[in-house]
């Protein structure tokens, strides 16, 4: 850590981590549910549940690139963060606001559209949070070097802004309505925030791997052009049944299927820094994870993606579990990782410390990533079933759902995992610094 | 990566193609919105009771169980088109009253099955919330779900 305002990073993260364990736990119940339906059902129904663990994600990936974006300009920018205090303000507020939503949600205090369920009100404080962030990045960004890295990054943030002002657009008409929906929910995640997703994983490629800038920088704008190029009009892919006109059933099936592209190029991009790169360096962990996000973001919102978005397809796959198993590794493989990644690379630096605690944290990584991979496999064959049964034998929804009951099982199992491998994580975050493990003890050697 | 590529048109080729993109992505919304307004859906139907459903629908959070037109939990099932599978389309008056007493009738307890809540809806926002799901039913939606059973 060259710079002392990088630090302000550290509360960014606990808060990112304490939500996470949150997301978690509602997550758990919920899939509880699907298991044991009379479970806490008159005390918080199902629908509270799903709304508390998709806002969580939300929230807490956003302070989680707040975060690693103020962990990462100082050394870009070769500049002190412009304001640390400022900093802390407007995390405070948007904490705050995450938190009202949360507690509101119980209370049954809320807008009704997926994901932007929050109250106007909570809305607004995040706006005025997010904007004090911009300012601060910004400012910081402009008085100093401007890298591809930062630039391209705070491209995706800005966008990001941009993008959420539709969460305030609700016409009376559902189809418009769903129309500018996917304005936020797609042009985040299948768009701009592969920006971010590209330039942090730059940034973590050119301080683990020794590359050279120049070729880093070159790679990172050809993918974050091919996300935009190809996530834009793949927009389409959303529009099949919604009431637009047909001819979004070629062009989303086309530009949806180049989207797994730019995936694939990370993937590529990773592992071809780290077989090039001289420097060994010595946070293996994060290595791990630079190396794991990309590929399972490849398989989750890449192949698992792809494997619904033609549109003969999704007419009988669309809104089925098939959608839910894409969902949980896309954002897991895609964003989780992608933090945790930073976390792991920066909190040893913001500590002052030796990487620690390595073993721990990779056993955590194995243990989440193989767990959110079985989830996915045990929604995938759920969502198979029920297409074939629902969508193709016309069997009634109820039924069909009943006979799904192994598969629910199964990724109730799986959450379990996840539920455990965060704990190791956030033990190995932020519990007690330990003397670094000799190197013939560490099992896992996947990055070497 | 090929050597001919400096990173100044790498840079270029980003921006440029991603505004090229985004403003061909802006045209087709724009006429997907008259073709919405003005051709899929039916904007005399789109009364005051129908957006005063839609907003029954959205005060409820009904979204984070069912979905509608395929989008939003899949817990329970879609209701885009619930108002065909009540037979709305042959009998609208019979559908009202199943539904109506459908929701008055949860949750059911039944052992095993998954539980609805209990809406305490007026019979004007009742009402309001059937009109908004027979409105939806009719968005020409290119035939989606391929089967009634959603």
């Amino acid at each position: 850590m060259k710079y002392e305002t990088q630090k302000v990073a550290l509360p960014f993260f606990a808060v990112a981590m304490a939500l996470f364990a949150l997301q978690i736990v509602f997550g758990l119940l919920a899939a509880t549910v699907y298991v044991a339906p009379h479970f806490m059902a008159e005390l918080m129904p199902f629908n509270i549940m799903r709304v508390s663990h998709t806002n969580l994600l939300i929230v807490w990936l956003l302070i989680g690139f707040m975060g690693c974006t103020y962990y990462l300009m100082p050394e870009e920018a070769e500049q002190e963060i412009h304001s640390p205090g400022l900093a802390y303000v407007q995390l405070a507020i948007f904490a705050f606001a995450g938190a009202a939503a949360l507690v509101g949600y119980q209370f049954g205090i809320h807008e009704g559209r997926e994901f932007l369920e929050q109250p106007f009100w909570v809305k607004v404080l995040i706006t005025i949070s997010y904007l004090i962030f911009l300012f601060n990045t910004s400012l910081t960004l402009l008085k100093g070097r401007k890298t591809a890295i930062n630039l391209v990054l705070m491209l995706g943030l800005w966008l990001a802004a941009v993008f959420w002002l539709f969460a305030f657009y609700n016409p009376s008409n559902l189809a418009v309505d769903k129309l500018y929906w996917w304005w936020v929910v797609h042009l985040w995640v299948e768009g701009v925030w592969e920006l971010i997703m590209a330039s942090l994983l730059g940034y973590l490629l050119i301080k683990m791997s020794g590359v050279d800038r120049e070729v880093i920088e070159k790679w990172l704008y050809v993918i974050v052009g091919l996300s935009l190029f190809s996530g834009l009009l793949g927009t389409g892919h959303h529009y099949y049944w919604i009431g637009a006109p047909s001819y979004w059933q070629p062009i989303g099936s086309i530009f949806s299927t180049l989207e797994v592209i730019p995936f694939f190029a990370m993937v590529v991009f990773a592992f071809y820094m780290f077989w090039k790169g001289s420097r060994n360096h010595p946070n293996k962990a994060a290595m791990l994870w630079a190396l794991g996000c990309p590929t399972i973001a490849f398989f989750g919102a890449g192949v698992w993606g792809f494997m619904h978005t033609l549109s003969f397809i999704n007419y009988y796959t669309h809104g089925t579990q098939l959608t839910a198993a894409h969902g949980h590794l896309a954002f897991y493989g895609a964003y989780v990782m992608l933090i945790l990644g930073v976390i792991t690379y920066a909190m040893p630096q913001i500590r002052r410390s030796q990487p620690y605690n390595q073993v721990l944290n990779m056993w955590g990584f194995w243990i989440m990533t193989s767990a959110m991979c079985f989830m996915t496999f045990t929604l995938t064959f759920a969502g198979v079933v029920q297409t074939h049964l629902q969508r193709v034998l016309g069997m009634n929804y109820m039924q069909v759902q009943s006979q799904l009951d192994l598969f629910f099982i199964m990724r109730l199992g799986t959450g379990v995992a996840v539920t455990i491998a965060a704990v190791m994580l956030i033990y190995s975050f932020f519990g007690p610094a330990r003397e670094q493990v000799p190197a013939s003890s560490r099992p896992l050697a996947a990055t070497e | 990566m090929t050597e001919g590529l400096t990173k100044a048109a790498a840079r270029n080729i980003f921006y440029g193609g991603s505004l090229f993109f985004f403003l061909l992505f802006t045209a087709l919304t724009a006429h997907s919105h008259w073709y919405m307004v003005t051709k899929s859906t039916d904007k005399e139907g789109l009364t005051e009771s129908v957006e005063l459903g839609k907003h029954v629908w959205e005060e409820n959070m009904c979204i984070n169980c069912h979905s509608i037109m395929g989008e939003g939990a899949y817990f329970a099932p879609e209701l885009a088109n619930v108002w065909e599978r009540y037979g709305g389309h042959t009998n609208p008056e019979g559908a009202r009253m199943a539904i109506t007493a459908w929701m008055r009738a949860q949750p059911t307890g039944a052992p095993g099955r998954r539980q609805m809540p209990y809406f305490d809806l007026t019979d004007e926002e009742m009402t309001a919330l059937i009109d908004f799901l027979e409105w939806t039913d009719s968005i020409d939606d290119q035939n989606w779900p391929p089967h009634p059973a959603g």
